[in-house]
């Protein structure tokens, strides 16, 4: 029988590299760090954006300014300087590009490094992806079998130019750019993402998916999405991310807008890998992303996250279930080793009568790393027969990590019926003695019981990402999940 | 002048008033004030008071030091109390001690007062060894109480004494001209092996404004047993804030009810810190409000060691206009391997307008534990309610017998039998029925 205990895999877990902390080396053209309301206005220069834009910026830039990091949050970490940050970095480029062998090769290899062949996956699996690099959109995969059906789906910069109405009519009313500090940044300086409209009665064909990367030193990435599915729509939206191991820490700051018209469904994954900082802590990404939806009438919002990255994580994708009949769906797993910290977890607002939500939530912590679970579940006064389940399990590998549950629960109508439980637990040395019995190597087994523990959420990824993630699993604790 | 200016400026005259005590206790005094005046009352912005305000019952008011003795006939209070002889006792009026009311002792164990404590040679060693211990020094609530306080019970039980019958603690409220701070103190200390059950009580006997900021110490030794329970049962014109501290040593099992009847706004802020294996610590408490009562809960389970355990339920049932809050929090350190950690906390709604905030927290460092939280916000069951109707049971005891089901897993545990039929009695009224097993 093998002697492979939590020990070595521990140390393991301590000496996994980071294995896509690779830098590609394309020429980019970054501004200088700073920033100030001449920035913005290069920026928005830079992507050519109607005036309007520029004002929305400026605003927003204003908002900003006048408010103060927030503290709340059960992660430590030194504040970045955000005159220390460049706030633009786009891979040098002439053209737009209209089919992949435009494509710098050496972008395409990147790619390819990942895991993540853009050809291969449009042969195979039919996904259509927006890459984004350096927060600039480089690529955007089956435009045209898309447009055939009358979705939209390209970089935001381009929606500002080509469908300013759709834009100017939903952007900042999910995430107003009030809403926080980190919102109110992007905001003002986001400088791509991705834009998806899915038009009334259409079921997307195929899941769309955006890959984000921070490639250039000292930048920041802000990148905007924005998906709005129209009456009886269909959509289901992939996001994955990753960034080269550097030393300091970069800065990434996203928001996530989501619209379900009446009857429309938007289930949306993520599968965030940034760099999380070596195994002393050194270096990583910070990620601040403030994500919400807002369900009408009928609507469904479905979040689906695999946390595995980033040095701090500070994410809580949230659910406005305003129309009546609205469900709201959060599942997510949250990997923290080493030196990590995330403090992540859910927001559920149910304002709608008979309106339903469901919370999954398990958190795996591993090194000296501190995982926390934030949530709220609100019922308004006027949610008649609003439901709400949330479960949130922790799984504790080693007595340096903390795991820690902060769920609020606000019920201002009596039909509700609110139900929340929590559980911490460590793999029970009952259980892999269980599986030595029977031949099976502690490694093996101790993949297998994490692999058990999180499956209720990995089953709700889509076929595509579900492999994925079980792979980041794999580099996240050890090498042999799945 | 506001009441936090008042009370500052007030402290020089106070302590002028107070004659012969220990001196280490001016420092603790002092200390405590300056810390009040740096925070003050607290307020909404604070994590721990999201949910709860003071600002309307600031507005009053208040004399702050007590004045004398009011005198309240035996008649009067005999229906509060557990019975006639088979109880120790420290009634208390209006902040001030009722000695013609109460039997105190000496005999064996100490069940006296807190300004005899403070003020006597002979407790000076237990004291200091003890006043002031356990407490959150960073509480602004707590360190008022630790400025102003004077008065209020001081239980010491010896090593390896079983306390043949109860102790009750009453504190009655019957000003009727001017609101009124009262602030007692209470330290109950309990040696090795020994046991004691404990009652404390808040009722008001006639309208009046009062506001109690009251601050109980409890230590328990090793292997002793401590079973305590609190009855809150003012007029919609009490406040009532209640800190408790208890500080468990090795194999002790300290068990605390939270009986939240009464008073306008009541907020329960109970702390066990646990300093030893094997310990074994109780929180149970029910809610039972209308109108426009407010009781918040806030608790804290220190797991500091490792191979103990820890037990929360908390049933609550509002009704009207009332807010509940409920927040829990267990924390357990990196070496408090094997803790056992259960916490769960049951609410029913009954009117459209009553709310309920819950915020159940784990904060865990250490591997091998069992941790697990619950809590359900809901209704009675519909069911239920039909299949009883179905067979004459009118709606309103139906109801009420429902209730009594939903609350009747922490009155199992209650182990005075005077006090459960007490208890019940008092849900009975509140439900506004007579159901024949409350006797």
């Amino acid at each position: 029988m093998s002697k492979y205990t939590e020990e070595d895999l521990k140390k393991e877990l301590e000496t996994k590299e980071y294995e896509y902390g690779f830098y590609t080396d394309i020429e980019s053209e970054t501004f200088p760090i700073g920033l100030n309301e001449e920035v913005i206005k290069a920026i928005s220069a830079k992507k050519e954006e109607p005036e309007w834009m520029t004002e929305w910026r400026l605003e927003s830039f204003r908002i900003w300014q006048k408010m103060v990091e927030p503290e709340w949050a059960n992660v430590k970490y030194e504040k970045p300087d955000f005159q220390a940050i460049s706030y633009y970095s786009a891979p040098k480029k002439k053209d737009k590009y209209k089919s992949l062998d435009e494509v710098d090769p050496e972008l395409l290899d990147t790619f390819n490094k990942l895991g993540i062949s853009i050809e291969e996956q449009k042969r195979l699996s039919g996904v259509a992806m927006d890459i984004v690099m350096d927060s600039v959109s480089v690529a955007t995969t089956f435009k045209e079998t898309l447009a055939e059906k009358g979705i939209i789906f390209c970089s935001i910069s381009e929606a500002i130019r080509n469908h300013p109405d759709l834009v100017k009519k939903y952007l900042g009313t999910v995430v107003p750019q009030t809403d926080n500090f980190y919102a109110a940044l992007n905001s003002a300086v986001f400088s791509d993402g991705s834009f998806c409209y899915i038009p009334k009665g259409v079921r997307c064909p195929m899941e769309l998916s955006t890959y984000f990367r921070i490639n250039q030193a000292g930048t920041g990435q802000f990148e905007r999405t924005l998906v709005i599915a129209d009456e009886d729509s269909y959509v289901s939206y992939l996001e994955g991310c990753t960034a080269p191991s550097r030393d300091e820490n970069q800065l990434h700051a996203a928001v996530v807008e989501l619209i379900a018209l009446d009857n429309a469904e938007i289930k949306y994954s993520t599968v965030q890998n940034w760099f999380p900082g070596d195994s002393s802590g050194k270096g990583g990404v910070f990620n601040f992303v403030t994500k919400r939806g807002l369900a009408e009438k009928n609507a469904k919002i479905s979040w689906t996250q695999v946390e595995t990255g980033s040095a701090v994580t500070w994410k809580y994708p949230s659910c406005i279930l305003k129309g009546d009949n609205a469900i709201g769906e959060f599942y997510s797993i949250a990997v923290t080793n080493n030196f990590q910290q995330a403090d992540t977890g859910t927001k559920m607002i149910h304002l709608g009568k008979n309106t339903r939500s469901t919370i999954i939530s398990k958190g795996i912590s591993a090194g000296k790393s501190q995982n926390s679970y934030r949530g709220l579940v609100q019922i308004g006064p006027r949610a008649e027969n609003a439901r709400n389940f949330s479960q949130c399990d922790s799984l504790l590998m080693g007595n340096e990590c903390g795991a820690h549950t902060f769920p609020y629960i606000e019920a201002k109508n009596p039909t509700a019926q609110i139900e929340h439980e929590a559980t911490t637990s460590k793999i029970g040395e009952d259980q892999i003695f269980y599986c030595n019995q029977r031949g099976i190597p502690t490694e093996k087994a101790i993949a297998l019981i994490v692999n058990g523990f999180s499956k209720e959420v990995l089953n709700k990824l889509p076929m595509e990402f579900a492999v994925e993630a079980q792979k980041l699993l794999e580099i996240s604790l050890e090498g042999s999940v799945g | 002048m506001e009441l936090k200016e008042k009370l500052i400026s007030s402290f020089v005259a106070f302590e002028e008033g107070l004659k012969g005590e220990h001196e280490r206790l001016h420092d603790i005094r002092l200390e405590a004030l300056k810390l009040f005046e740096e925070k003050g009352f607290p307020t909404k912005k604070e994590e721990a008071w999201k949910y709860t305000s003071l600002n309307s019952i600031l507005k009053n008011d208040f004399s702050i030091i007590p004045k004398n003795e009011t005198v309240v006939e035996y008649k009067e209070v005999k229906k509060y109390l557990l019975s006639d002889s088979d109880t120790y006792k420290l009634v208390f009026i209006n902040g001030i001690f009722s000695s013609h009311l109460s039997s105190t002792t000496h005999d064996g164990l100490d069940v006296c007062l807190m300004s005899s404590a403070l003020t006597k040679p002979k407790y000076k060693m237990i004291i200091d060894a003890h006043y002031n211990t356990c407490v959150d020094k960073n509480d602004s609530m707590t360190a008022l109480n630790t400025a102003y306080a004077t008065e209020g019970a001081f239980i010491n039980i010896p090593k390896s004494k079983v306390v043949s019958k109860p102790i009750e603690i009453i504190y009655l409220s019957t000003t009727e001209n001017q609101a009124l701070l009262v602030q007692p103190r209470n330290l109950i200390i309990v040696g090795e092996n020994a046991h004691v059950q404990i009652l404390e009580r808040h009722q008001s006997i006639t309208e009046c404004s009062v506001f109690t900021n009251s601050t109980t110490e409890i230590v328990a030794h090793k292997r002793a047993i401590v079973d305590f329970y609190k009855l809150q049962n003012d007029l919609d014109t009490g406040t009532l804030i209640d800190n408790t501290f208890i500080k468990q040593k090795q194999e002790s099992r300290v068990s605390v009810h939270t009986f939240s009847f009464g008073g306008k706004l009541t907020r329960n802020n109970l702390n066990f810190y646990q300093e030893g294996e094997r310990i074994d610590s109780t929180l149970k408490g029910i809610t039972l409000i209308d109108g426009k009562q407010h009781v918040d809960h806030y608790t804290l389970v220190s797991h500091n060691q490792p191979n103990c355990e820890s037990h929360q339920n908390y049933k609550g049932i509002y009704d009207d206009n009332s807010i509940g809050v409920f927040n829990g929090k267990i924390y357990v350190d990196k070496i408090a391997q094997k803790t056992d950690g259960f916490q769960q906390s049951n609410n029913v709604l009954l009117s459209d307008k009553a709310h309920i905030y819950a915020k159940p927290q784990l904060e865990i460092f250490a591997d091998d534990v069992k941790c697990s939280h619950g809590c359900t916000i809901g209704q009675l069951n519909d069911e239920a309610m039909f299949y009883m109707r179905q067979r004459g049971i009118p709606k309103k005891e139906a109801k009420a017998l429902l209730m009594y089901a939903f609350t009747d897993e922490v009155m199992q545990s209650v182990k005075i039998p005077e006090l459960k039929t007490k208890v019940a009695r008092v849900i009975a009224k509140k439900l506004g029925v007579s159901m024949g097993f409350e006797i």
